[in-house]
């Protein structure tokens, strides 16, 4: 029943929204009020995805005032799927942050503890809100909402690094919002609507539209850290607290990530035979690269995660050409996406594990990292399963998303694409096996006492962690579900007749 | 669009870069934070210039309902980001992002 | 699902599910893993049996799931499979047992058996995967689920045969996931089928298969050791008998012997591999690792190593029989596939016992070994005398096929290669041979271990080579029993060969 479903769409934005404003006043009832949010929303968003599936997309018109006046809210397989990724990192970081944060008698803890729910729901409730918006405008307000608490999450853990890291964020984000809205108004002169439907309806190339397209693609993609716009990245998913690491590198990027899909697809693509998606995918090539490298030089767990977030963001730009110029082929864009869907959950994994070892070593140097499977056993196991997809070694995520990848470019004739594809696996294995080979080492019964033994992480943080490193694995056989979910409502017919 | 309109968006697209620069040229926090307000308001500007549809007709109000929105977005982004820089000044001493220490 | 389409996971589970909860056991619940890891390996046989027993009666076994749009995940039994299947599980039973004997007291028993049985799963879903999808996802676990076991001992030397075996294995991976896509990309979603998947060759599909061809093989011959691709193999052996013994002699290398075997008859189909014009390169290729292989393993002093470089030359004997284009080529390199195995393992199994009971490891301490321990050296005599090819061993059977398939192919040189590396593997065998029996033992062995008892050792250690030993010579005398190994073979070939 469409009908019903429209309804529960601003739904799925008003929990987490009214989770976050009585989090903020009850700060004691924080984490409960927070579960049971998490719990409802990602209950809402699994409910609204099968229904969509079987029913076709729904769209809510607030308040009743339809497009081009009012702001419609639209739910089809390119939202929902985002929606249900960020519904299941964001169950398994509510959970884990309990952990994490437990501030015990701590001050600082405490202070953090309590301004992380707020924030955190208020995150959450952008990022629907962002998934679900069908209009230019709104989109640029659920974008800088999405920047200003993921901002406020990373100075979350105080330091002055971390700041200053947050600061950098801050500017990035900003001035990156503040090229899409120039973007936005861009689009407005030539087509006087905001609505994307009616946007797609009229477009077509002209002037103001490439000028517009660049404006939009580049703010969007200083956001999502393309190389080589990147800079502000590392040192912001590497220096925040480990659950909010999860989040930014997991699913905030992904916010200005989707933009530029729907954007390209739904409203530039009389631009597809221009360079500019030969130009993305070069960034891309550029990214997978520099990141990769970067990731084999870091002296600390989190900054090699984060460089790898760099080089993985790069895949997602890889197929560009092939998405906007074969429309009739959407291979490229299952690849991209499930390539999204598989990052989002092994990075979430990464990190959540980073913040475990952190939390139980109180070091993250690579070197202090030997012997690690003996001490932390079911951690180091959820890291392997993480960097397993994140190399893309079947069966994983990562290798459904880079046998699709592949095989979209190898079908279109890219064949530089095929080698970076498998060149940055390769990459990746190196980067992963860093943290995995010492792993295997043996600890000398003598020296420090803290590595002889078995070191304690408690249940609330390693099952969200082991969780979500399972599901890294398990998704490669839940392929075909995906693709019917990403199928809803998209112009364009999946091949293999879904 | 006539002419005076085209000046104001022209002034826009200025201000914009303008603010681009001093977002990218200026070491203290300050600055860079009103660098960003100049951009935001290059970006009004250049929409409100485009509501004008004539002397004969009203301005088309979606632009102006747009840029007052933007304006409390942009509110609460100076609002974020000084409360940031304070916070940092009162840690390190300096409004500025000096390079890391090895920590 | 069905009995018949659930039966090939099934078969595979049984050692995937008691693996998993290995992992969760605490190093002390010792019973409860050696009934976790017997019952798995006994319910595979019995699976196994179930499944020739209707593959007899021309039932057909196949579980599929959905994969991706156009491709599946198959697993399905045939005659192929059979053999590789049986051949893993039996061994699996009695490398379980041996591993037991072997790691009793060490530490991280509970994680090396876990991944142990990943292992072995893997090796199944090689088996059993009934298109180049499924082969693929289990290649790659088995060479995941390896890499523990490869470093298991933690110390730098174990470290650094893990990382070469990694970076060996994973660049043979990326060729195999090229060759995978491509082949999907120009001949649509095709599965495994007796006597090759594609029917003819396609005006302008002769360049890009024959390159999709060499990256197969170069991708199976990382795992199956053909020179020079073979690096990682002795480097390898720094891991405990019992890995070396079940992955470096059976599972790992014979995946990729396997891979050449399936990817020849049942993908391209020989035939068109053979009008490819593919053949004689891989018969040129093989030859030279059997040459190679058997003069490096004489200079090795190790045992393990001269193991290893033995296992690199007679491993490329199945390839070897798979490039002889004809039907008695291929009966002999099938039938090595088994051969090699059953041989190997007893070699294995004994150097692991000489090792965990006198501490003997290099071939210069063995003089006098067969007086200390005469059932273990019988038993790895055995070995020796099959991979030489003298009569009645298993050994004989392979080379008797394989070079009458060589004058069948009208490849006479063949013949010549066979009888060199014979020569060969006389020159590295027959002097340990006679260490151990003729010669008078020097001084005290190097760390005795006493295991009380009445055997010459812990009857864990005893049992395992002393099984293979005797297998060697069965599957040597009784090749031609009706249901027997010859006849499975033959079945398989007629079918290959559709005569």
């Amino acid at each position: 029943m469409p009908q019903d479903l429209a309804f529960w769409l601003p739904v799925v934005i008003a929990v987490p929204l009214m989770a976050a404003v009585l989090a903020f006043l009850l700060p004691r009832a924080a984490f409960p009020i927070s579960l049971g949010a998490a719990l409802i929303t990602s209950g809402l968003v699994c409910w609204a995805a099968l229904a969509a599936v079987n029913a076709g997309p729904a769209t809510h018109t607030v308040g009743g005032w339809s497009a081009p006046l009012g702001i419609d809210l639209v739910l089809d397989g390119l939202s929902g799927l985002l929606l249900v990724l960020t519904a299941i990192i964001g169950l398994a970081i509510t959970v884990y942050a309990h952990g994490y944060f437990q501030p015990g008698d701590d001050l600082v803890k405490q202070h953090q503890y309590n301004f992380f729910w707020p924030l955190w729901m208020f995150l959450w409730a952008s990022l629907n809100a962002l998934f679900l918006s069908a209009d230019v405008f709104n989109l640029y307000v659920t974008l800088e909402l999405l920047g200003f608490s993921a901002v406020a999450l990373t100075a979350l853990a105080g330091k002055p690094t971390v700041l200053k890291a947050a600061m950098r964020y801050l500017m990035v984000s900003l001035s990156g919002s503040l090229f899409y809205l120039m973007g936005v108004v861009f689009l407005y002169a030539q087509f006087g609507t905001l609505d994307i439907r009616l946007l797609s309806a009229a477009s077509a190339e002209t002037p103001t539209l490439l000028a517009s397209a660049a404006l939009i693609t580049t703010g969007l993609i200083m956001k999502s850290a393309l190389f080589p716009l990147h800079f502000w990245l590392p040192p912001a998913h590497a220096n925040a607290a480990a659950p909010v690491s999860a989040l930014l590198s997991a699913l905030v990027v992904k916010g200005s990530l989707y933009i530029v899909l729907r954007l390209w697809l739904e409203v530039f693509y009389p631009l597809a035979d221009t360079v500019a998606p030969q130009v993305l995918s070069v960034l891309g090539v550029g990214a997978v690269l520099w990141g990769s490298l970067q990731a084999m030089q870091q002296p600390r767990l989190k900054l090699l995660i984060a460089y790898s977030t760099v080089a993985q963001l790069g895949y997602m730009f890889l197929l560009m050409p092939i998405l906007l110029k074969n429309r009739d082929d959407s291979t490229a864009l299952a690849a991209t996406m499930s390539f999204v869907f598989a990052h989002a959950v092994a990075k979430a994994a990464a990190f959540l594990s980073a913040g475990s070892i952190l939390h139980a070593l109180k070091d993250d140097r690579l070197t202090a990292l030997s012997g690690l499977m003996k001490k932390m056993p079911v951690t180091t196991a959820a890291f392997a399963m993480a960097g397993i997809s994140l190399i893309a070694l079947p069966p994983s995520a990562g290798f459904l998303a880079k046998y699709q990848m592949l095989q979209s470019a190898l079908t279109n004739g890219y064949w530089g694409l095929v080698f970076v594809v498998i060149g940055g696996g390769l990459l990746a294995a190196v980067y992963i096996m860093r943290v995995l080979g010492p792993a295997f080492k043996k600890v000398e019964p003598y020296g420090a006492e803290s590595t002889s033994k078995a070191v304690h992480v408690p249940l609330v943080m390693s099952i969200p962690t082991l969780a979500l490193a399972l599901l890294a694995i398990v998704i490669s056989f839940m392929g075909v579900y995906l693709l019917e979910l990403l199928a809803v409502g998209t112009p364009w017919v999946l091949k293999g007749g879904l | 669009m006539n002419d005076s309109a085209a000046l104001y968006a022209v002034a826009g697209v200025i201000l914009f870069g303008m603010g681009i620069y001093a977002l990218v040229a200026y070491p203290h926090l300050l600055r860079k934070i009103l660098g960003m307000n100049v951009m935001g308001i290059g970006v009004f500007a250049v929409f409100v210039a485009l509501a004008y549809r004539g002397p004969d007709q009203p301005p088309d109000p979606v632009p102006h309902a747009l840029v007052i929105t933007g304006i409390v977005v942009a509110v609460c982004a100076t609002g974020l980001g000084l409360t940031l820089a304070t916070r940092l000044k009162a840690l390190t001493g300096v409004a500025q992002l000096t390079p890391d220490q090895e920590d | 699902m069905t009995w018949e389409n659930s039966l090939p996971l099934l078969i595979v589970l049984t050692s995937l599910v008691p693996g998993v909860v290995i992992f969760f056991l605490k190093e002390s619940t010792v019973g409860v893993r050696t009934t976790l890891n017997m019952f798995g390996a006994v319910a595979k046989l019995v699976l196994i049996a179930v499944m020739i027993n209707g593959l007899l009666n021309e039932t057909t076994y196949e579980t599929r799931l959905p994969f991706l749009p156009g491709i599946d995940f198959v697993l399905r039994a045939d005659t192929l499979s059979i053999l590789f299947c049986i051949l893993s599980a039996v061994l699996w039973l009695v490398t379980t047992i041996y591993a037991i004997g072997y790691l009793e007291h060490s530490p991280n028993r509970s994680r090396f058996f876990g991944f142990f049985s990943l292992c072995v799963s893997s090796t199944m879903g090689i088996a059993l995967a009934g298109n180049l999808m499924t082969f693929l996802i289990f290649y790659e676990l088995l060479t995941i689920c390896t890499y523990p076991l490869v470093v298991h001992k933690g110390d730098e030397k174990a470290l650094r045969g893990g990382r070469t075996y990694l970076i060996y294995t994973l660049v043979g991976g990326g060729a195999l996931l090229l060759a995978v896509i491509w082949m999907y990309a120009i001949a649509g979603p095709i599965e495994f089928r007796d006597g090759g998947a594609i029917d003819a060759i396609v005006e302008g599909a002769r360049g890009p298969l024959t390159v999709i061809y060499f990256l197969f093989i170069a991708a199976f011959g990382v795992k199956s050791a053909i020179v020079p691709l073979h690096g990682w193999l002795p480097r390898a052996m720094v891991a405990p008998a019992p890995v070396s013994a079940l992955l470096h002699a059976v599972a790992v290398v014979k995946a990729g012997a396997f891979g050449i075997v399936r990817v020849t008859y049942d993908l391209f189909g020989i035939d068109v591999a053979n009008d490819l014009g593919v053949l004689t390169p891989l018969m040129i290729a093989t030859s030279l690792t059997i040459i190679v292989g058997s003069v490096l393993a004489i200079f090795q002093d190790d045992i393990k190593k001269r193991l290893a470089y033995s296992t690199v030359s007679q491993v490329s004997y199945i390839a070897l029989g798979v490039a002889l284009f004809g039907p008695l080529g291929s009966i002999g390199g099938i039938m090595h596939l088994v051969h090699q195995g059953v041989m190997k393992i007893t070699l294995f199994f004994g150097a692991g016992s000489f090792d965990e009971t006198l501490g003997v490891t290099k071939i210069s301490q063995m003089d006098g070994i067969g007086r200390r321990m005469p059932l273990t050296m019988a038993a790895f005599t055995v070995g020796a005398l099959g991979m030489i090819g003298v009569p009645p061993t298993a050994g004989f059977i392979t080379k008797w096929f394989l070079g009458t398939g060589a004058i069948e192919a009208n490849s006479h040189w063949v013949i010549g290669v066979l009888i060199l590396s014979s020569l060969l593997n006389a020159g590295y065998f027959l002097p340990i041979l006679y260490r151990a029996w003729f010669k008078p033992q020097k001084g005290d062995w190097p760390s005795e271990h006493d295991f009380g008892g009445r055997f010459e050792t812990f009857w864990m250690l005893l049992l395992p080579p002393v099984v293979t030993g005797v297998f060697s010579i069965l599957l040597g005398l009784f090749a031609n029993l009706p249901v027997g190994l010859l006849y499975w073979v033959r079945l398989i070939v007629l079918r290959e060969y559709e005569l």
